[in-house]
């Protein structure tokens, strides 16, 4: 499991009980900011550090990092294009990284995102049906609803089974994913299917007035925008309410929070089908922004690259959004990279895959470093109260 | 959006530690030379429908002037898009070839109207007179290169049933099982063909599952319609049954178990688009063409191959070389009784009802 925010929860609260009299401002503020750069040093060594054993990759191709790194950046951040073009892989991962780190809120590992995706995508295509001739501004929110309601209902069931049946929800949500997109198949090629899609079975098409749009002023489809109100509402939710932090308590012991009668199961099932309901939106804006129809096109494992964006981001709300945009990068300029440097497509993969294990293994860093500590910035009265165990 | 200058200074915050030289980067095209793209879904050493593809590709590099790029791997998303833009804008492509049959609605109709001065051209057929004039699709007959792999197949089979691992149900794979029975039938009227269908088109482990549950049900000769062929190959020859080929070259996969293949003869259309490009001409907008026409070819006969199979594939081959030869041929049933063509009805290789096809012939088991 992965460690949440209770490494920093615990010298925080420590450090409040053992300061008799307040530090001066300045004092306090010094703390704050050691105590959250950590939380953003770390990760950063972490990705680095995997940057350089994946320079050693390139080395022993004959490759030069230093040319990667610059087609990277090209390819990825350098130009409008190349922003526009990271922004919109981004988006989906927005979605699909909260239907991770929502449930890991209360410890649960959910990879079943790429099922929800699909089964959204297939549910707004599907709703967009009766809708027609509806006015827009009341239809695309229905097919959103309608989205979210089945992938809610889908990763919510995982989250059910697992309160209150006591199934793995990991395992429980890749199979679910597997039947999910299994059934969306059905769908598309036997019910949905528009007569009209002779070699790829797609559903009818929700038609060019249901169609969601590119942001202002960008070639980036509205998901984008989405996509950042919900990472900004998952944070909130979590951090800021009472339900946020009854599921943090849960999921850091469950036991404890039952015997705090905490609703142990609701929160399970709702965190889930919240996660569940992101992923859907991801393939709402898919049907609605990017396909016009629901088809196998989008089975294109977003769900899994979210996986690895969630656990970037230490399943963190709002570092989702830098880390998205970081990986919606990589994967901008993995076009060039094949084209410039004749480096396969799995080289972008290899390098997703060395800076997820690096930061990974870096959760163990966490409370060793004393340059972080909040007690030696506030002040050295503070720092002799507290023994160094505390931190542990 | 104006070309990047290649200055290599906008490296990312802190790389520079590593302190390691640039490589020096390639410029794409000079002035008056074209820059043809290369857009695979899969990766293009797949032995199938992508490497077929990529050979293409790799016939084009060989001609001057030209330049080619190549992306592996990209999805049926925005992300095809991107790629295109990013060809164009880039490395100036002039002519883009996305050859996945998702990438063509919506993204390659979006991405011509984008750019009216690239020229886009999708395998598959799908392209219509309300579609951008820069856009276009070519495709090819190669039912006519299964229902040889079908002949050949006949010969080698001692069981005198044969098994078809196929992708979807829709009419370009269901014309390729029809036409390997057909063939096959052409030899032996008592064959019969299992097919199954795994729902996707690419996903090895059901692909193997298949492969093994036809061999279990007594095939003894098997071929496929999935992207990549390796697994329905490579399995077939381990398990001791004879392999019939698709899209690409199996035959170093089976080696003595390989019968022949339908194969994909991509470098022809390509050679000849380029030229109409070289020459200032936009390429034909819609092309379609069988064994008669180059765009489809068949695998060298493996050792296992008898002079018999030999003698009669390459007669019919011959007649298919003349054109107008009709695989569907009345009087004949699906495999549910219903009629398909009445007697003296024929359906050439190039009839358009064949591209909605949604029946098996009589003799194949399984459903669409």
């Amino acid at each position: 499991m992965v460690a949440d925010t209770a490494p920093h929860t615990a010298p925080q609260a420590a450090s409040r009980g053992s300061e008799p009299a307040n530090p001066p401002a300045a004092l306090q503020v010094r703390a704050w900011l050691a105590r959250r750069s950590e939380a953003v040093a770390i990760p950063l060594a972490a990705v680095a550090a995997g940057f350089l054993l994946f320079s050693l990759f390139l080395l022993a191709l004959g490759k030069s990092p230093l040319g990667f790194l610059d087609i990277v950046w090209r390819g990825g951040f350098g130009s409008p294009f190349a922003l526009q073009n990271s922004l919109q892989r981004a988006a989906p991962l927005l979605f699909a990284a909260l239907c991770v780190a929502l449930p890991a809120r209360l410890g649960l590992v959910v990879i079943g995102g790429e099922g929800a995706i699909v089964l959204g995508g297939v549910a707004a295509a599907a709703a967009s049906q009766p809708l027609a001739g509806a006015p827009p501004l009341l239809a695309i929110p229905l097919m959103a609803l309608a989205a979210a309601a089945a992938g809610a209902v889908w990763i919510g069931a995982v989250g059910a089974l697992r309160a209150y049946r006591g199934v793995n929800e990991t395992i429980a949500s890749l199979l679910m994913s597997y039947i999910a997109i299994a059934l969306s198949n059905h769908l598309i090629e036997g019910l949905l299917r528009d007569p009209q899609s002779l070699n790829k079975p797609s559903t009818r098409p929700i038609g060019e007035a249901f169609a969601v749009g590119p942001m202002p002023g960008m070639d980036v489809h509205w998901g984008l925008g989405i996509g950042i109100l919900a990472c900004l509402a998952a944070y909130l939710l979590t951090e800021r309410t009472t339900i946020g932090f009854a599921a943090r308590i849960a999921g850091g012991n469950v036991r404890a929070a039952r015997i705090q009668g905490l609703p142990v199961g609701r929160l399970v099932t709702t965190f889930t089908a919240l996660g569940g309901a992101c992923a859907a939106l991801a393939g709402f804006f898919e049907v609605a922004a990017v396909h016009s129809n629901a088809n196998a096109s989008l089975v294109a494992g977003f769900g899994y690259t979210g996986i690895l964006v969630a656990f970037l981001a230490r399943q963190n709300p709002l570092a989702i959004l830098p880390v998205a945009f970081l990986l919606g990068g990589i994967e901008a300029s993995s076009g060039l990279i094949q084209r410039r440097m004749q480096l396969p497509d799995a080289t972008v993969l290899v390098l997703e895959g060395i800076l997820f294990l690096a930061v990974l293994l870096s959760e163990t860093l966490y409370g060793r470093f004393r340059v972080f500590s909040p007690h030696l910035w506030a002040g050295k009265r503070a720092a002799a109260g507290v023994p160094a165990t505390v931190q542990a | 959006m104006a070309d990047l200058p290649l200055s290599r200074r906008h490296l990312l915050g802190g790389a520079a530690v590593l302190g390691l030289s640039a490589l020096p980067l390639v410029r794409a095209r000079a002035a008056g030379n074209l820059t043809v793209g290369f857009i695979y879904v899969g990766p293009k050493d797949d032995y199938g429908y992508n490497q077929a593809h990529a050979k293409g590709a790799a016939a084009l590099k060989a001609l001057p002037g030209i330049q080619v790029v190549e992306e592996e791997n990209v999805r049926e998303t925005t992300d095809v898009q991107k790629t295109m833009e990013s060809m164009i804008n880039l490395d100036s492509a002039g002519l883009i070839f996305p050859t996945s049959f998702g990438y063509f609605d919506p993204h390659v109709l979006i991405e011509a109207k984008k750019n009216p001065k690239v020229q886009f051209r999708h395998c598959g057929g799908l392209w219509t007179e309300s579609n951008p004039k820069n856009a276009g699709s070519y495709f090819g007959y190669i039912a006519q290169g299964q229902y040889l792999n079908g002949i050949v197949a006949a010969h080698a089979s001692r069981s005198k049933k044969l098994g078809f691992v196929a992708a979807k149900p829709i009419p370009q794979v269901l014309n390729n099982v029809n036409g390997f029975l057909l063939g096959a039938r052409s030899v032996d009227p008592a064959i019969t063909l299992q097919v199954i269908f795994t729902g996707e088109w690419s996903l090895a482990v059901k692909e193997a599952e298949a492969t093994n549950a036809l061999i279990d049900g007594g095939a003894d000769v098997i071929t496929c319609h999935v992207d990549s062929p390796k697994v329905v190959v490579e399995t077939a020859a381990r398990r001791g049954a004879f392999a019939c080929g698709y899209h690409a070259d199996q035959s170093a996969l089976a080696k003595d178990k390989y019968l022949t293949g339908a194969e994909w003869n991509w470098a022809s259309i390509y050679k000849g688009f380029v030229a109409d490009m070289q020459a200032g001409r936009a390429p034909p907008n819609f092309l379609r063409g069988g064994l008669a026409d180059g765009f489809v070819k068949m695998s060298p006969y493996g050792p296992a191959v008898s002079e018999a199979a030999r003698r009669n594939a390459d007669a019919v081959k011959a007649e298919m070389m003349k054109g107008g030869f009709a695989i569907i041929r009345g009087p004949l049933k699906d495999n549910k009784g219903n009629e398909i063509a009445p007697a003296g009805r024929t359906y050439a290789e190039n009839a358009i009802e064949l591209e909605k096809t949604n029946y098996l012939v009589e003799g194949v088991k399984g459903s669409a």
